[in-house]
This record gives C-alpha cells, structure tokens and sequence, in this order.
C-alpha cells in the first residue's frame, strides 16, 4: 500500500478513536457527577484529557518510530509502526477513562501539558540556531580537513575548477590545483558593500534628519511607508533592475567619460543594494532622532544657533549610537544580500579596486558552489560553508554591536520605543 | 559689550544660509529616493506590461491526415515559420482527442512565434526580411494582432517565450506557503505566548529571547544551507519540493511571527489579565480567553507580513534546488517545483531577450501580490486597531 | 481676535481685586503702565525690556492676557506665582522660543533697544544671542565641559584665536562659579557633573555669548538646597553684568535674590514692585493673599 494512504488511514483512525475518547470521557464525567459527587474539573475537561491520553501517546511513539526510521534507518515497515501506535492509543484510551475520577484534576493535568507543548515550541527557536550553527560548521570543518585554513583566510587565488577531478584522484591530470583563497571574495563583497553604504547612509541620514526635524506631519506619515515600500521589493526584483537597466547605464555613462566598465560591474548591484538599503537607515536614524529630547535643541537655540546649527552640532552628536547602529545592521544586511549579486555581479574572483571591473562576492560563490553538478562532498561544495561561517560569524559580530550600541543610546535617553 | 541687532543680523546672513541649505539637501534626499521608487516602477510597468500581450496571427490550419503525423504540414509555407512550434506541437493531439477535425480546414488565430511578437512590439527581432514582409501583410489584412495572453497565467513554464507562463510558479509558491504557514504560524505564535505569558523572567528565558533576535537579522542565505545540510542531506526530504523550502522559510519566518505576536501580546493591558484572574481564570486560560482574542488582530497583521517576506524570498530556495524547469503544474508537496521569485530569476537569466518581458510581466504579478498582501496588513491594524 | 483684544482694554479687568486698590496693568493717573509700584532706590533704571499689552493664545484657550511690565537693566526680577499662570510663557515670549510651538498666537509689543522683537525683520536667532536662557532641568549638549561653554562664542564669531577661546572659557566657568571644580577635568563630559554643576554649566554657557538679559525659568527647581544656594548667590553676582529675570516657584527665594518681583496670576500681572516693598507691604489683596499662603 502507498505511504500516502496509510497516513491518511492512520490519521483518520486516530481522529476516531480521539472522538470516541471526548464522547465516552464525557459521558462517564456526567454519569459521575449526576450521581452526587463533586467532581475537581468540568466534564468537558474529562473529556479533554481523555483525548490527550488517546492521542499523545500515539503520536509521541509514531514520531519516535519515525524519527528512527528516518536517521538511525531502523528497519520498521511503516504499517506495522502505524498500527502499534493506534494499540497505543487504545490503551490510552483506556486509562484515560479509568482516571475519570472525581478526585482527579483534570483541568491542572491539561494545562500542565499545554505549558509543556508551548514550552517545547519556545525551543524549536534554539533547535535552528543550532540547526544553523551545526550545519555550517560541521561541513565548514569537512572542508578544512581538505584544505588548508590559513590559506583559505589569506590566500589570493580562488580557482575551484579542477576540484571535482581532485575528489575524483585524478589531481595531476588537471593542470593546476584547486586553490581555495577567499581573499578576492572578501574583497569584493567589501566593495560592492561600500558602494551600497556610499549611497544608502548619506540619502538615508539626510531623509531620516528632513522627517525628523522639518517636514511637515503630512510630509512625514506619507513618506514612512513610501519608504518601507523600497525595503519590501523582493531582491530578486531588484537583481533584475540592476543586471538589465542600471548596469548598461553605468555602462554608457563610464564610456562617455571615457572609461570601459564590465557589464558586470561592482557600480550597478552596489547602487541599487544602497537603494534597497535606504529605508534601513532612514528609519532607525528618524527614531533615533526623535528621541532625542527636545531640551537639548531648546538649549542650543536659546544660545542663538540657527536650526541647522542645532541639527548638526547638537543633535546628531546625540543621536550617533542610534545612527551608527543602524549602518552596522545595514552593513550587516548588505553583506549577506544574494540575489542583487547573483543577477548583477560577475562570477569572476578579482582583486581589484576599480569598481567598473567585474568582481564575484562571497553569497555568489556559495551559491554557485551548490547549484552545479558537484558531487556533495567535493572540496567546492564544502567551500560553500566554510564561506558561510565566515559570513555567519561576521554578521553576527557586527549585530551583537549594533545591539550594544542602540542599548546604550535607549539607557542613556531612557527611550523605549526602539 | 553687546552688539546691536542690525550687526549681529548682518553676521547671521551666512549661517541662516547654511542652515537653509541643509534644510533643501535634507528634502532632496528624501526626494531622491522617492524618485529611484518611481523611475524602477516605472521601468517595470514599461518592460513588463507588454508581456500581457501576445501576438496571434489567423492563418489557414489544414487538419490533413499528413498533419497528424507531421504537424509542420498543417500550415501554408509561406507562414510556417511564423507560427509557434510549440502551438504546432500540440495539434496532433488535438486531432486525436477531436477526431471530427480529420479533413477540415479552418481559419484560426494561432499563437504566433515569439519572434514575431517582439517584431510586432517594436523590440529587435530574428525575422528575416522576407519574413517581415509577410507579418507586415497579415497586420494589413488585419489577421496579426496583440491579444490578452492568457498563456501567461495558465501555463507553467517553457522554452519558448510565447509559451511560458507564471501558472507553475504561482502553483509551486501557494504550496510553499502554506507548509510555512502552518509549520511558522503555529510554532511562533506558541512560542510568543509562552514567552510572554507563562516564561519566568530567567537566563533560559533570555537566552531564547536573544537567540530569537539574532535569527531575524542572519543573512537569508545560511538558511539555505540549513535547508540543504539538514532537511536534505539529514532528514531526507525531496529536494526542490515545497516541502523543503516550506520548511526553511518556515524558519526564516518563525522570529517575524515570534516577535510580531509578542508585540500584540504585550499590547494588552495589563487590566484585563488581573481582572480575568480576578474571577477565577487559570493562567491558560486567561490567555485563551482575554488576551489572544484581543491580540489576535496584531498577529494576523504580523504573520501576514512575514508572509509577504517569504513570498519574495529566492537565494534559499535557491540553494535547497527550487529553480528546476517546471513545464507542469503540480500539486504534490513533494515533487520538484519552483516558486515565483525564483522563475522570474531563471527566466531573467535566458539569453533570448523576450524572455525580459516575460520576467518583467512575473516581477509585475508578484509586486502586485506583494503589494495587496501588505495593504491588507496595514488595513487589519487600522480596522482592529485600540487605543486602549 | 483683534474684536476681543480692543474690548478687554477698555473694559475693567476680571480677576483684578476690587477691594480699593489698582493693579497695574490699568491706565491710572497715579501710576505709568508697567511701572512697578514702588522702585527700588539701590536698583538700576535704566530699561532693557519693555512689555506692552502682550496678549498669546495656545490654540482657542488665552495664557497672556494684556501684559505691561518695564524690566530694568542689571537688576535680578523675579516673576512669581502659582502653577500655570504664564509666567513660563511670558519668558519666553521674551526670547521668542514660543515660536517652536506650534498654534501659537501672540499679539502685543516686547520691545528691546526700541525694537519690536516679534515683528517680521527681527531675526530670532539674533535675538536670542542678546536675550539668553537657563532652563529648568540642566540640559548640557552631548560635549566637553570646554566645547558646552566654548561652541556658542566661536560659532558666533566672538572669539578667533585658540587662546582667545581659552580665556573666555575660563572667564565664563569663574563667572559662574565652576572654574575651581571642573579647570582639571575640561575635556570631560558635560553630563558627568552633577545636577548643581550642570546647572552652573548651563549658566557658564549662557553667560559666554555675552548677552544683555539672562532669562532663568526656574533654574533651582529641580537641584538640591545646597545648589540651589550656590546658584542664588550666583544670580547676585551675575547682575553686575547682565539684566536677569527669573521664574521661581519660590517666594523665599524671590525675596533672596531679586530687586523687582512681579506677581503672576492666571496669565495676568496682578503687581510688579520692589520686592521688600511686596512682601511687606503688598499693593493689591490678591498679591497680600498669595504671599502669606492663603493659596497657591
């Protein structure tokens, strides 16, 4: 039979024998209370744990059963797992009904139980921190079994090509080795980020002190969301606009001047991550800004600044945690952007400082490294994580900063709307 | 000691410059980038909207019995290479699931060859210059035309751009957000209620508060290697099946949902919980009772915009094998598929150029979508919202 | 508005005290309009600022109605009265920062140096570098104890040299009676003082652009006794320079330190005298009430 309906049997048995749980433990509860006794719960409570003795049981065996089938490849055909767990869950039932008692609370057993479940959810959070953390770092550490971790830190050449021939045995027949040095990586990323930050912090600082300090409130609620809707255009999309418009552009403009670009340049995907960073930095620095208080502006304007005087001297100054916490987390984001590069940047490791050149970036390689034919345990494959810890620790440090600093700023002007 | 007004006046004409200055700089920031908003919509408006338009031309179909057999036959020489191949492909079918068509011969509008949509929407086009002349005639004679195309909703993906369409995609991403739907939901709202309600203010407590923090700011792309160490290689899932990028998105999701529904949950005063206790209530069900009912405008809001999030979401998916070729519209949860963020990357990577229309059209329906989704957000909070 | 304004002057003023005596605010044979009632013979004459019928309106609701007061040069006047009664608004009517607010609304003249402060070709901020504030709470900017008292003056063009800046530093902090407590920890920051000192350091900083009038609203409200002593004998010392007024919630204190004190009530002035002349001897029964603590 197909595991697909023996599922469905089984859930659909399970669905019964819960229903005929609820019926029968109520009934029993109302026999017992119209006989006089007073009970500790509501027989609609009785009921209640009587399907939670039915049911739990079971699906608690069926997923332990499961589990082993799936990891530790333990040889139980499906039915025979399935149809003990239903006998489970006629003992359940069973006992379930003999504890309807009127001493027996079963209002304080279920939420017992319901704090246990919403407790267990709380961990499934934790499981995929370490889900992540796992994952990355086990493979990550496979492939510096292979290769070496200072050269991959510090080397300058990144060339994957003859790794397949490699875990194949045949390293000689390729020409060169496979070399796994991250440095042109790394630099790239690093370029194509501080073309982002180079756009994003000066529009959005500047936007975020025109909301803050002059506009009108009309000005102010219409501009908010018209921003949040540049932080919600999918990146894909954003891909796309930079590979097929702002790339050519950048293209003729830099020809005009007399310069040749790439049509993979580092410009097109970094102006257009700026872009989609804007809203980051503008909204964070506007209530950053805000929070500022407003004796600190009575000051300096009472001493006879003008306006301007005041923003910049004063209450910039003050808000300069809040702000620089916002570019790290925009920094933090820029990092990790894949689809903008993916569609707009080359595929080419250079170390390069011109910007008009193409160069490849860290998430590129990651994901060119696990959508080609590779065998999963090939040394390129593996680089993919070794890539993704660095990435992993590097925005997670700059995070943790981030969140250091918008602390001190919230202690020190007790704000608590950030 | 003091100056008069007048020469202090005077000193100031510099500075209440300057202050002017950053006052208009400021404004033309802001202005700038209401400006890239509207050049990039417009740019997509200008290159996806003629992907609703497909060119078809009328032309003699000969449903011969040599046409059954060879379906190139079916149509004159002269317009052969101006009709879709793929729309040829499909006629022997069509004469067997139709047998009263042997031997007829109709005037029909077919599906024209995408060259000669691209030729008819002003784009550079393969036509040759004979082949020109004779689209030029047919447009003449009224039988070539720019109709809806409907190809574009109903069929799943193609090689030719005539043929393909978002219907696999949007069928793959509906898949795809329920599994992360109803893995996030639940779970986050869980886990924000007992956060909220029922933790004790300990380390465990802060530590899952921190750790929750620090998932909502990891780059997306780690949890596609998650989703490819674990959920594949681990657990076994299919790869490029709903199933695997439900659940990776059903994590980059969970800390949205998470600290959305804490906020609601925290909206709620206070009062209501002490005077639910006050008649009795166990703390379940207070919870169940008082404060979800009221909070529960808050978590819709929320979880529909991490909704919106995760429809947008491609590099893990990408990385968990969601990009297949997906000429078919399945509905298995288990099978290869592809979503719409990811169909419009493969199609922006073909190197036939109508195919940019194709991806500008997908970008067009998916912001469309995107953008209903958050409208409806922020109508829910300003329907449902209390001032308490 | 303007309807409103021109009744209020010719009718008699509600709130007044009937009982046989006149306030000031009234045209009267026996006394010019913003005079105080008596005058102090030790204090200054001359004029710094001049108040005519300054009216303002929050919105619908009136916060100043028909003020008259001549405030001397070089003399400490005190305004008092109970909570909400304008005096706040007055003073800052006088270095216009009501205008950050918004629906404010003020008809009447402040005149300085014969100049109408709130017509349209005064520039506020050159105002405000002749008229400056202390304000309640100490609000130093996020700087050096040197840079707190040092930014204004140099953005003001005052001082050139880094010596010249230097020394006034060093005046302004003598002045206000901190040099000896912050001269080794300059480039420490403002807000690691404590609250007294903060003050002070407010003060230092209003004092450095050398301005003709001090506006205090409050300034010991929120420290403790002690600082609150320094701060007074401050105001002592600092009226050899600059013409002071000051908002204080303290009658006690506004018997200490001032030589002209007005008394404030529901956005009116209901006497302006020479302060040992109003605690002893009050002109109107109002005043008479107030002081001894019949309300407030």
């Amino acid at each position: 039979m197909q595991t697909n309906q023996i599922l469905a049997m089984f859930g659909g048995a399970l669905l019964l024998l819960g229903l005929v749980a609820f019926f029968l433990g109520r009934a029993k509860a109302t026999r017992v209370r119209a006989g006089g006794t007073a009970m500790f719960a509501q027989p609609d409570q009785y009921a209640w744990f009587t399907v939670l003795t039915t049911a739990g049981p079971a699906l608690l065996v069926s997923a332990v059963g499961g589990f082993a089938l799936l990891l530790l490849g333990a040889e139980i055909p499906t039915l025979y797992l399935l149809a003990g767990s239903l006998v489970v869950a006629c003992l359940g039932l069973a006992i379930g009904m003999l504890m309807v008692r009127s001493d027996f609370h079963a209002r304080q057993a279920i939420e017992r139980v319901i704090r246990f479940v919403l407790a267990g959810a709380a961990l499934i959070s934790i499981f995929t921190t370490l889900g992540i953390l796992v994952s990355i770092i086990g493979e990550a550490l496979r492939f510096f079994q292979m290769q070496n971790f200072w050269d991959f830190i510090t080397g300058t050449t990144w060339n994957p090509g003859a790794s397949f021939l490699e875990a194949a045995g045949r390293a000689d027949e390729g020409g060169s080795a496979a070399q796994f040095g991250s440095v042109p990586l790394f630099a790239g990323t690093f370029m194509i980020t501080a073309v982002a930050m180079l756009v994003a912090i000066p529009i959005g600082l500047l936007a975020a002190i025109y909301m803050a300090e002059f506009a009108p409130s009309r000005v102010r609620t219409l501009a908010k969301p018209v921003l949040e809707v540049l932080a919600g255009i999918p990146t894909v999309v954003y891909g796309f606009f930079a590979a097929i418009t702002v790339a050519p552009i950048i293209v003729s403009v830099a020809g005009f001047f007399g310069f040749e670009a790439s049509f993979n340049n580092a410009l097109a995907p970094g102006i257009v991550m700026g872009i989609m960073i804007i809203p980051f930095i503008s909204s964070l620095s506007d209530d950053v800004i805000s929070s500022v208080p407003d004796s600190m502006r009575q000051g300096s304007l009472a001493l006879g600044m003008t306006k301007g005087e005041t923003i910049r001297d004063v209450v910039i100054p003050a808000a300069l945690p809040g702000i620089i916490s916002a570019s790290l987390l925009a920094v933090s984001r820029a990092l990790g952007e894949t689809m903008i590069v993916v569609m707009a940047a080359g595929m080419r490791p250079n170390l390069t400082a011109n910007p008009l050149e193409d160069m490849t970036t860290v998430t590129v390689r990651i994901v060119a490294a696990l959508t080609g034919d590779q065998e999963f345990a090939s040394a390129e494959t593996l680089s993919a994580f070794a890539l993704g810890l660095v990435l992993f620790v590097v925005t997670l440090s700059l995070n943790l900063v981030s969140v250091i600093m918008i602390r001190r700023f919230r202690e020190k002007y007790r704000v608590n709307n950030l | 000691m003091s100056q008069s007004f007048d020469d202090i006046s005077a000193q100031l004409k510099r500075r209440h410059r300057k202050s002017a200055r950053l006052k208009w700089i400021s404004m033309g920031a802001l202005g700038l980038a209401g400006l890239f908003l509207v050049l990039f919509f417009a740019d997509m408006l200008v290159k996806g909207l003629p992907a609703f338009k497909q060119a078809q031309i009328q032309v003699q179909v000969d449903y011969s019995e040599q046409a059954s057999q060879l379906p190139l036959a079916a149509v004159n020489e002269d317009v052969r290479s101006l009709v879709s191949r793929g729309y040829l492909r499909l006629i022997p079918g069509r004469m067997e699931d139709n047998p009263e068509l042997l031997g007829s011969t109709r005037l029909e509008w077919v599906l024209a060859d995408g060259q000669v949509d691209q030729y008819l929407k002003g784009h550079h086009s393969k036509l040759k210059a004979g082949e020109q002349a004779v689209v030029d005639r047919l447009v003449e004679q009224g039988r070539a035309e720019l109709r809806f195309n409907t190809t574009f909703f109903t069929s799943g993906d193609s090689k030719m751009p005539e043929l393909t369409g978002i219907a696999s995609a949007a069928m793959g991403t509906l898949l795809t957000l329920l599994v992360t739907l109803s893995v996030a939901f639940p779970i986050g709202v869980m886990t924000a209620v007992y956060l909220e309600e029922f933790a004790p203010d300990n380390r465990f407590t802060q530590a899952i508060e921190i750790n929750i923090n620090n998932l909502a700011a990891i780059p997306s792309i780690l949890f596609g290697l998650l989703g490819l160490a674990i959920f594949i290689n681990f657990f076994g899932v299919p790869r490029s099946s709903p199933l695997v990028g439900g659940l990776t998105l059903a994590l980059m999701t969970l800390p949205v949902i998470i600290i959305a529904t804490r906020t609601a949950l925290r909206s709620v005063p206070e009062s209501i919980r002490h005077a639910a206790f006050g008649v009795g209530c166990s703390r379940w069900q207070v919870v169940r009772d008082h404060v979800l009912p009221l909070a529960l405008p808050g978590i819709m809001t929320g979880s529909i915009i991490g909704l919106a999030q995760a429809m947008g979401e491609t590099a893990p998916l990408i990385i968990v094998g969601m990009v297949a070729f997906i000429p078919d519209v399945t509905t298995s949860f288990t099978e290869a598929a592809t979503v719409l963020p990811a169909q419009i990357f493969t199609w922006a990577g073909e190197p036939d150029r109508a195919f940019i229309e194709k991806t500008s059209g997908g970008i067009l329906v998916l912001l469309t979508v995107l953008i209903t989704l958050n409208a409806t957000a922020v109508v829910l909070r300003k329907k449902f919202e209390r001032r308490w | 508005m303007n309807m409103q304004v021109a009744e209020r002057s010719s009718a008699p003023m509600s709130g007044q005290d009937r009982s046989g005596q006149e306030g000031p605010g009234q045209k009267n044979r026996d006394q010019q309009r913003g005079q105080p009632v008596t005058h102090n013979d030790d204090a200054h004459h001359e004029l710094s600022i001049r108040v005519r019928d300054l009216n303002l309106w929050y919105g619908q609701s009136q916060a100043l109605k028909g003020i008259d007061i001549d405030v001397f040069q070089k003399n400490v006047t005190a305004l008092i009265g109970p909570s909400g009664c304008g005096k706040s608004t007055f003073l800052r009517c006088l270095n216009r920062m009501n205008d950050l607010i918004p629906n404010v609304h003020i008809e009447g003249l402040v005149e300085m140096d014969g100049r109408d402060v709130n017509a349209a070709k005064m520039d506020e901020v050159a105002l405000r570098r002749r008229v400056g504030m202390v304000f309640q709470k100490p609000n130093p900017f996020p700087k050096s104890i040197y840079e707190n008292v040092a930014y204004a003056p140099r953005m003001h063009d005052l001082v050139g040299r880094k010596s010249d800046q230097d020394e006034l530093v060093e005046r302004a902090l003598r002045d206000a009676g901190l040099w000896e407590e912050v001269k080794d920890k300059l480039h420490q920051p403002g807000t690691s003082l404590s609250g007294g000192q903060q003050q002070r350091l407010c003060i230092a900083r209003a004092i450095a652009v050398q301005p003709d009038v001090i506006l205090m609203d409050e300034p010991t409200s929120a420290l403790d006794p002690i600082s609150t002593a320094t701060i007074e004998d401050l105001m002592d010392k600092l009226k050899q320079q600059f013409t002071i007024i000051t908002v204080t919630h303290n009658m006690q204190q506004a018997a200490r330190v001032a030589d002209y004190t007005a008394f404030f009530h529901l956005g009116e002035i209901i006497e302006y005298n020479d302060t040992k002349t109003m605690f002893s001897n009050p002109h109107t029964k109002k005043t008479e009430d107030y002081i001894t603590g019949r309300y407030g």
